[in-house]
Formats: structure tokens, C-alpha cells, sequence
């Protein structure tokens, strides 16, 4: 039924990029302490991109894109999203964090409810959904990550691969315009990878605008309509997939992909 | 099903041998035996030590407890009766228990108003079931939160209006918040949430129920502070500083892991300074120091102090036990309700807190345990709890030099409330186990 995420026929006539931008970074800036992590991030995210963030470990991808939705602070620069524009205002905080989605490497369900309730939590007490609908907003998700039947479930008794796509079908509840991704596959064992990968190339086929930081580059060359690379906290080079991987263009990027394809 | 089976799977079997009883050695007591006592020659000697040593205290134990007079009527006399008895340590004189078993309940509350006690212990049975069983109707929640007010009354007696105009405080309360936090934000509709009630409670409340209380009396006859006792007041001040205890506690653990220097600063300091007194002093203080504070001819109930006295003991050390619990919680849990958009006090209420409650539960139990125990202390600042009683009693002249009888007695009553609890922490970690 279905096949390996990077052997799938991909449906792209919904998958247009519009001229509307979703996120605007401009000279953006952080640092832990003395230590800086991200250096002068400049970034345009159009409304329907797909892009994936490669880059080797500490370069500060995670740390970008959880400055998207404030979970860390920037200290120099602006962060744009949604039209927004992101400060300690805590009104718009929060208003971003309700267009945007984002799902973890570790899941971070929440234990001590239901996989239903972990769906609904957040559209009823955010945007006051009635609970009726919300539940049914969470089954129509439920069952597009092909899990429906674990509804009534907590998370501690489901599968690594079936607990991120719950993670992501929370996410969707709160019908988001932007999701991010933190390398949601790289605690999954590899029968499980395929499941989450097949998940997040159906929500590419709808549309949503996606920032996505995975060592997955299968699904980038699938999906992803730019690849971004970072080093240091900068962003090194960016391009189409295609360019990206036949025809990288620092010497960074081609150590990069050698080790990370050749073997 | 099993018919088609049969047919086109030769190798399927369909019918089921018949059940058969494990042997005798793999299941039943022997196993249970050979497996937890005799599984070698170390715990065999363990096994046989233990045996020896219970049965020398219980042979001692058993035959003073069970052969004991309940009829002797002093000391003297059941000396007599047990020496008749000719066992080699003696046996009880229940006797005491027996004469002055109400006392050590209801301590010099009066006699023709104990229905009122017993009434009140009986709705408390009422009001707390609903928040130890989840699934009992929710609506019993609203009896649960008048049931202070009406135990108030029906304990202390005096007007109806009392408890009325105290609720009255808190509906105004609400009230102001609910207008003010519309208008002017949240941390306006807190503070008028806080002023409102204590102007009303210190300033109108009194006048108001006089003055109710003159229209229409509704007035039940009063008893005083000075002649409640016995178990009914460590169970009045346990209870209520159990139940005070933990929300307070609540907040002060958030308060010490909140970003906000001040309010931080203060709980930091309000639990350091707590915990590093002991609560005797807590209780001195409550008994004397506090009337020289407190504007000249106020009076403030003795019981009121001592429960405020205890529940801020409490409390500090509750709020160590919640903070462990959320100083547990992987920070991913932290960052998911973020990230979902839930505000502080959402995430607080939703997510974090009741996870972090539920890891400090055998914390929570214990400091509960502690305060019920705690209460006994109030006996050296003149309080009639069980223990204050005693030295009433033993002053007796037909009772001088009881000494066993009695603080067994007092023992058992406080073991089978501790026991209880601590079963009932046992039950809700169970029921609240989610994984696998
Ligand atoms: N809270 C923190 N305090 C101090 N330094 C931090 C903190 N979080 C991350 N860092 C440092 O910032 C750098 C970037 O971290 P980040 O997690 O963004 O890297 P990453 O590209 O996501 O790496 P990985 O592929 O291993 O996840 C690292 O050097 C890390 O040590
Ligand atoms: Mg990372």
C-alpha cells in the first residue's frame, strides 16, 4: 500500500509556491551566553515552501528554528512570521505560536493524557474550540497519520513511530499555517523513519509551508523545493534540491554531503 | 470459523486440551513458601529468626491486650483484678478507655451537642469523597467547597450569617476579578481579587452579619475554642491545614521558580525561614507573641491561629515536595505546551502540574502525614488534642499512673488515619500509572 517516502509518486500541482511570504528573518543574531550561535541569518520563507535545514551537528539548526516560534530569543535582528513580527510581546508570542506547529525529536506527548486528549488540549484551551468539535477536528487528523484506532491510548503505550505522528496530528489540530520539524525521525528506528517520512510527504502535498531540520535526504530531494545548509551558525549555501546535491558549491557543503551519502 | 479451519489448515488445532492444575510444587502455598521464605539456607535462618522473634512479642503483647479489665473503675482495682489473673506481665486496665473514650473524641465539647460534631465529620466524609474519588459526580465538587463554612457552623454554632457573609467574600472577589480583568487586564482583576474580599471580611462583614443576624437571628448556641479537644480537634486542625497546605504550597513552588525576582525572592525566603524553625516555636508564637501584634482587644481564635501556624509549616515543605516534581518533568514537556501556545498558567494547570503532583504524591503523603502527627504538639501550648487530655486524665486520682493504656489507645486512633492515608497515596499512584 504504501511505498518508501522517496520512491512515491509525488501529486504537485497543489505544492505551488505562492509570492506571499510566511517568514522573514533579517540579520538575525543569538548567542548562549558569550557564546554566538547563530551569525547574521538572513531568510525569506514563501507561504508553500518546503525547506529542509542540513548541516552537522551544533551548526545551530535547531537553535534557528526554535527561534521561529520564541521557544529561544534572538538578541540582534527581526524575526517576521505571519505578517508578525516577533518580540518579547508576549500578545504576539502568542498568536505566532498558534499559526505555528512544530513537532520534536523526542515527541514530547504529553503522558499523563490520552492520545485524544493530547489533540484537543490545545484547540480548546487556545482557540476555544467546544469539545465536540475539537474531538472531531482530532479524529479527522488521527486518522490521517493512520492512527484512529489509539485514540483512547496514553502515550507511553504506543510505538516511537506511532507517538510522532500523533505529535504531528497535535500539531495539525491547532490547524497551523507553518509547521516546523526538529529532526522528527532521528530517535526512530529505521522501520519506523518510513511512517513519520510518509506522514510529513502527505502534508507536503497539501500545501503546508514547512521548515524542516532532518538528515532524511531521501525526502529532501522529494519534497523539499530549497535545501539550506549551516555551519557555525551561519547559512553556508542554500539551493534546489537538485543543485544542492549534484552540484554543491562550497567546500563545506561537499565535505558535508560525502559523509553524509558516501560511506 | 474453527470448522473452516479445520479443513484448510491441517496444522491449525482447533480443539483446546482440557485446563489441568499446575503441580503442586510450581503453584500454591508450598511454591509461595519454598519461593519467599525457604529459597536458601541463608533466608531459611532469616525465615526461622523472624518466626522466633514474633512470636516472643506477640506472646507478650497479645495476652496484655486481650485478657485486660474493662470493668475495673481505677487504677487500684484493676491491679487487683489483673493480679487474680496470675499472668506473668500483668494485662490492661481498658477500663480507662472505656470511662473516658468521649472525652478523648469530642475533648469538653458539650454533651448535648455532639450531634452537631458527629454531623459535621459525617459531611466531611461527604465533602472529601468527591475529591479522592475522580469519578464520583463532578457536581458534589460545589458541596465540597461550602462544606468549610457549614462545618464552621455547625462546630462553633453562633449565626448563620457568619459563614454567609465569609462566602459573600469570596463571591465578591470573583466577582471584581471578572469585571476588572476585562477592563484592565490580569494583574489588575488579581489584586482587586485580593483586596476586595479582605476589605469586606475585615471592614463589612462583621457589621453586616450583626446586623443580618438582628433582622433574622438563625442563631444555633455557640461553644468555645476553650472546649473543643480530644481527637475532634487534631482531626479540625489536620484536616484543614492538609487541605490549605497543599494549594498554598503550590503556589509557593512556583513562586520560587518564577522569573520574577521579587515574588521569588519572597518565597525563597518564606520557606528557608519555615523550614529552619521548629514548629513548636511556630506554635509559641501563635499562643502569645501573636496578641502583642494583633491591634489591642482583638480577639482571634486560639484554634484559627494554631491552623495558620501549622498550615504555613506545612506548606514550605510542600512546596520542596512539588517543587522535586516539577524540577522532574523532562523540559520537552515545557517547550510542547509553549510551542502549542498554551500561556503560563494553562500549561501550568494542564500540563506540568498535574504530572509533577502526581510524581510528588509519596512526598505529598508524607508532609500530609507529618501535619496530622504535628498536631499533637499543640498540647504543650494548652490545648485539649488527645495527648493534652492525657495529663487531665492521669491528674485524675482514680486514674494516676496509667501510662500504656492510653497513649496505645491515642497511638492506634492516629496509625488507622495514617494508614488510611498512606493506602489511599498507594491507590492513586496506581490509578494514575499511564505507561506501561
Ligand atoms: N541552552 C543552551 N545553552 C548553551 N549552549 C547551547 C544551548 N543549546 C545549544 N547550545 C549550543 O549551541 C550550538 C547549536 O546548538 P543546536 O542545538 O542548535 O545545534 P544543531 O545544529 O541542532 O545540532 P544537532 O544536529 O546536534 O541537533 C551547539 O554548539 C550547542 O552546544
Ligand atoms: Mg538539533
Amino acid at each position: 500500500m504504501s511505498q518508501l517516502a522517496t520512491d512515491r509518486e509525488i501529486d504537485r500541482s497543489k505544492m505551488a509556491v505562492s509570492d506571499e511570504v510566511a517568514i522573514q528573518i533579517n540579520k538575525m543574531n543569538k548567542w548562549y551566553g558569550a557564546f554566538h550561535v547563530l551569525r547574521d541569518i538572513d531568510m525569506t520563507v514563501q507561504r508553500g515552501e518546503r525547506i529542509v535545514i542540513a548541516g552537522p551537528s551544533g551548526s545551530g539548526k535547531s537553535t534557528l528554528i526554535r527561534c521561529i516560534n520564541r521557544l529561544e530569543e534572538h538578541q540582534k535582528g527581526d524575526i517576521i512570521v505571519d505578517g508578525i513580527e516577533l518580540t518579547s510581546d508576549l500578545k504576539n508570542i502568542d498568536k505566532i505560536r498558534r499559526e505555528v506547529g512544530m513537532c520534536f525529536q523526542h515527541f514530547n506527548l504529553f503522558p499523563h493524557l490520552s492520545i485524544l486528549e493530547n489533540c484537543t488540549l490545545a484547540p480548546m484551551w487556545v482557540r476555544k474550540t467546544p469539545k465536540k468539535e475539537a474531538e472531531e477536528i482530532a479524529m479527522h487528523f488521527l486518522e490521517k497519520v493512520k492512527i484512529p484506532e489509539q485514540a483512547d491510548k496514553y502515550p507511553g503505550q504506543l510505538s516511537g513511530g506511532q507517538q510522532q505522528r500523533v505529535a504531528i496530528a497535535r500539531s495539525l489540530c491547532m490547524k497551523p499555517r507553518i509547521m516546523l520539524f526538529d529532526e522528527p525521525t532521528s530517535a526512530l528506528d529505521p522501520e519506523m523513519i518510513k511512517e513519520v517520512l510518509d506522514t510529513m510527504v502527505e502534508l507536503a502535498e497539501e500545501g503546508m509551508t514547512m521548515l524542516c531540520v532532518t538528515h532524511e535526504m531521501g525526502f529532501a530531494k522529494q519534497v523539499a523545493n530549497r535545501v539550506i545548509f549551516m555551519d557555525a551558525g551561519q547559512i553556508v549555501e542554500q539551493n534546489e534540491p537538485e543543485e544542492f546535491f549534484n552540484n554543491p558549491k562550497s567546500e563545506r557543503t561537499k565535505l558535508f554531503l560525502s559523509q553524509i551519502l558516501g560511506h | 470459523m474453527s470448522d473452516t479451519h479445520a479443513q484448510t489448515v491441517a496444522y491449525v488445532r482447533d480443539t483446546m486440551l482440557p485446563e489441568q492444575a499446575p503441580p503442586s510444587t510450581a503453584a500454591g502455598p508450598i511454591k509461595w513458601m519454598r519461593d519467599n521464605l525457604f529459597s536458601s539456607v541463608l533466608n531459611t535462618v532469616l525465615t526461622l529468626l523472624s518466626v522466633y522473634f514474633l512470636w516472643l512479642v506477640l506472646s507478650l503483647v497479645l495476652p496484655w491486650v486481650w485478657y485486660g479489665s474493662w470493668t475495673a473503675t481505677s487504677l487500684k482495682e484493676c491491679r487487683e483484678v489483673v493480679a487474680d489473673l496470675g499472668l506473668a506481665h500483668g494485662a490492661a486496665c481498658w477500663s480507662v478507655i472505656g470511662e473516658r473514650y468521649l472525652q478523648l473524641i469530642y475533648g469538653f465539647y458539650p454533651a448535648e451537642l455532639y450531634w452537631r460534631a458527629n454531623l459535621a465529620f459525617v459531611l466531611m466524609i461527604v465533602a472529601l469523597a468527591p475529591v479522592l474519588y475522580p469519578n464520583l459526580p463532578r457536581k458534589i465538587l460545589w458541596f465540597s467547597a461550602l462544606y468549610p463554612f457549614i462545618a464552621f457552623w455547625l462546630l462553633w454554632g453562633g449565626t448563620l450569617w457568619t459563614p454567609v457573609v465569609a462566602v459573600a467574600g469570596f463571591v465578591l472577589g470573583y466577582f471584581a476579578f471578572e469585571a476588572l480583568y476585562r477592563l484592565a487586564g490580569s494583574l489588575v482583576g488579581v489584586i482587586a481579587a485580593i483586596l476586595v474580599p479582605v476589605i469586606w471580611w475585615l471592614l463589612l462583614a462583621g457589621p453586616v452579619a450583626n446586623g443580618l443576624a438582628s433582622v433574622l437571628p438563625l442563631t444555633i448556641e455557640t461553644v468555645e475554642s476553650a472546649k473543643f479537644g480530644g481527637f475532634m480537634l487534631s482531626i479540625i486542625i489536620g484536616v484543614t491545614g492538609i487541605a490549605l497546605s497543599l494549594p498554598l504550597g503550590i503556589l509557593l513552588a512556583l513562586g520560587r521558580q518564577s522569573d520574577l525576582m521579587i515574588v521569588k525572592a519572597i518565597c525563597v525566603g518564606f520557606i528557608e525561614f519555615i523550614r529552619g524553625v521548629p514548629l513548636i516555636t511556630l506554635l509559641f508564637v501563635a499562643s502569645t507573641l501573636l496578641n502583642y501584634f494583633l491591634p489591642p482587644g482583638t480577639t482571634f481564635d486560639i484554634i484559627l491561629r494554631v491552623i495558620i501556624m501549622v498550615t504555613l509549616f506545612a506548606s514550605a515543605y510542600m512546596a520542596e515536595v512539588v517543587r522535586g516534581g516539577l524540577a522532574a518533568l523532562p523540559t520537552g514537556q515545557y517547550e510542547a505546551a509553549d510551542a502549542l501556545g498554551l500561556d503560563y498558567w494553562k500549561a501550568t494547570r494542564l500540563i506540568t502540574m498535574p504530572q509533577a503532583l502526581k510524581i510528588s504524591i509519596p512526598g505529598i503523603v508524607s508532609t500530609f502525614i507529618g501535619l496530622f502527627k504535628d498536631t499533637t504538639l499543640v498540647s504543650i501550648i494548652g490545648l485539649l488534642d488527645p495527648i493534652g487530655l492525657t495529663n487531665t486524665i492521669r491528674a485524675d486520682s482514680n486514674w494516676n499512673g496509667i501510662v500504656w493504656e492510653l497513649y496505645g489507645f491515642i497511638a492506634l486512633m492516629f496509625f488507622i488515619f495514617c494508614f488510611g492515608m498512606s493506602r489511599y497515596s498507594m491507590y492513586l499512584e496506581r490509578k494514575l500509572k499511564t505507561g506501561h
